[in-house]
């Protein structure tokens, strides 16, 4: 069975898996410092964005689809780096793709980084709710384009 | 003790002032030998972002409960963890986290069932740290192994099972869930989806003191006056009471246990750790629905 995950999240596991399990959290805080900001037409209407609820912490997505290509947007606390550092993921790694690309990425993604035993499955569950919430907001989106 | 305890006025209040420190006393403190300090977060990379100088990171999920069972580490791991962490038995541990302290009191409450004997809390947590202005480091500690004994868990005076809670039926239970969790309305904490049971309600006779209401606005706890308003008033404990806390997974009835049994001075208060992700789950367990904790 060929492997649908799109290439930068091919890219991110293997750059999860080569490294030993401590630094797999800091790769995880790299991405958490590196979630960009909201484009202001989003940071002043976050009330248009979708809460995540399967994550602990108030962590907020949109999708934008344009000519079939997708943006992920998404906004966490500073005090909140776990989830920040997921939405990072999902927001480098989809972003840019057609819809077809994302809504292939396999649910199971987040719980292939390696990150099960250090961060506990419990918590990976909120990366896989962002994930199918951008999955079902990019068929919504392209359905209605 | 070795270490001196913080004798802050609104400590003194309090049944065991001992167990209790401020971030005052922790700031003066720091780098005593013997004085370890933990953080322990909800969030895992929360340490990594930046800590008190010189603390080590143990982490609910992936250090406190066993990988396997639906339980905490046995004596053999808690031993290694200790080890790896520099932790002699004989040195006065000191706890803050994220969150109010929810984890903090719940690794404290794990730490108890091992018997070590020195732990305390820093009273407002994490956030009061930072609030005051603090300092935090990224540096990652690397003390030097320790040789901490083997000790095996003791479960008995803090921890309720669930056959504990159905012979405890009729005497007093603290629900520190959320109204609605309380009365049914959500079978899980808001934003916590994932931790649910499949009916809600509350343990029939449970008084509803969400786990909150302890705290004052910056994390600290309240005074004992004010404690003694709210369990011995408002949730009609009795002094001598034999209690249970419970909440969805025994994190926040930690935080509750703490109040309980050290501010309060309850000799008898154990934490229901399988709380109503487990009883909420159970095949005719006896649950009441509404406001009142009903009867059994």
């Amino acid at each position: 069975m060929t492997d649908s995950t799109p290439p930068g999240l091919v890219d991110t596991r293997e750059g999860f898996l080569e490294l030993d399990e401590r630094s797999r959290l800091e790769f995880l805080l790299e991405f958490a410092n590196d979630l960009p900001p909201l484009p202001a037409h989003y940071a002043e209407h976050e009330d248009e964005l979708e809460r995540v609820e399967e994550c602990q912490s108030p962590v907020f997505i949109i999708v934008d689809v344009v000519d079939d290509v997708v943006t992920v947007h998404a906004t966490a606390p500073l005090e909140a780096p776990t989830t920040r550092g997921f939405a990072s993921i999902l927001v480098h790694g989809l972003t840019g793709l057609t819809s077809q690309q994302v809504l292939a990425c396999p649910d199971d993604f987040p719980l292939t980084l390696g990150l099960t035993k250090i961060v506990s499955p419990l918590r990976l569950r909120g990366l896989s709710g962002m994930l199918w919430r951008i999955k079902r907001q990019v068929t919504e989106k392209s359905n209605a384009a | 003790m070795t270490i001196p305890t913080d004798n802050n006025p609104k400590f003194q209040a309090y049944a065991h002032p001992e167990a209790i420190v401020s971030t005052e006393w922790l700031a003066a403190n720091l780098g005593t030998p013997g004085l370890v300090v933990v953080e322990s977060d909800e969030d895992v990379l929360l340490y990594e972002v930046g800590h008190i100088v010189g603390a080590v990171k143990i982490d609910w999920h992936t250090d406190l409960n066993d990988p396997v069972v639906r339980d905490y580490i046995d004596g053999r791991a808690f031993q290694s963890l200790m080890n790896r962490h520099g932790i002699s038995r004989d040195d006065t541990i000191v706890i803050y986290g994220d969150n109010k302290n929810w984890w903090a009191t719940y690794a404290l409450w794990v730490f108890t069932l091992f018997g070590h004997p020195d732990v305390r809390l820093v009273d407002g947590g994490r956030e009061k740290w930072i609030a005051e202005g603090r300092e935090l480091t990224t540096d990652v500690a690397t003390p030097a192994p320790k040789d901490y004994p083997l000790v095996v868990r003791n479960d008995e005076n803090i921890r309720a099972f669930r056959d504990d809670v159905v012979a405890h039926l009729g005497k007093p239970l603290i629900d520190v869930r959320s109204p609605e969790e309380y009365t049914g309305e959500r079978t899980h904490m808001p934003n916590y989806p994932q931790e649910g049971a499949l009916r809600g309600g509350h343990i029939p006779g449970a008084a509803s003191v969400p786990w909150a209401r302890a705290v004052a606005e910056d994390g600290t706890y309240k005074s004992r006056a004010e404690l003694e308003a709210l369990y011995l008033g408002e949730a009609g404990l009795e002094k001598g009471d034999d209690v249970i806390a419970y909440c969805r997974i025994g994190e926040r009835s930690s935080h509750s246990w703490f109040a309980l049994k050290y501010l309060l001075g309850f000799e008898t208060v154990r934490n229901y750790d399988g709380s109503w992700t487990e009883w909420g789950s159970l095949v005719r367990a006896p649950i009441a629905t509404g406001a009142e904790p009903g009867h059994v």
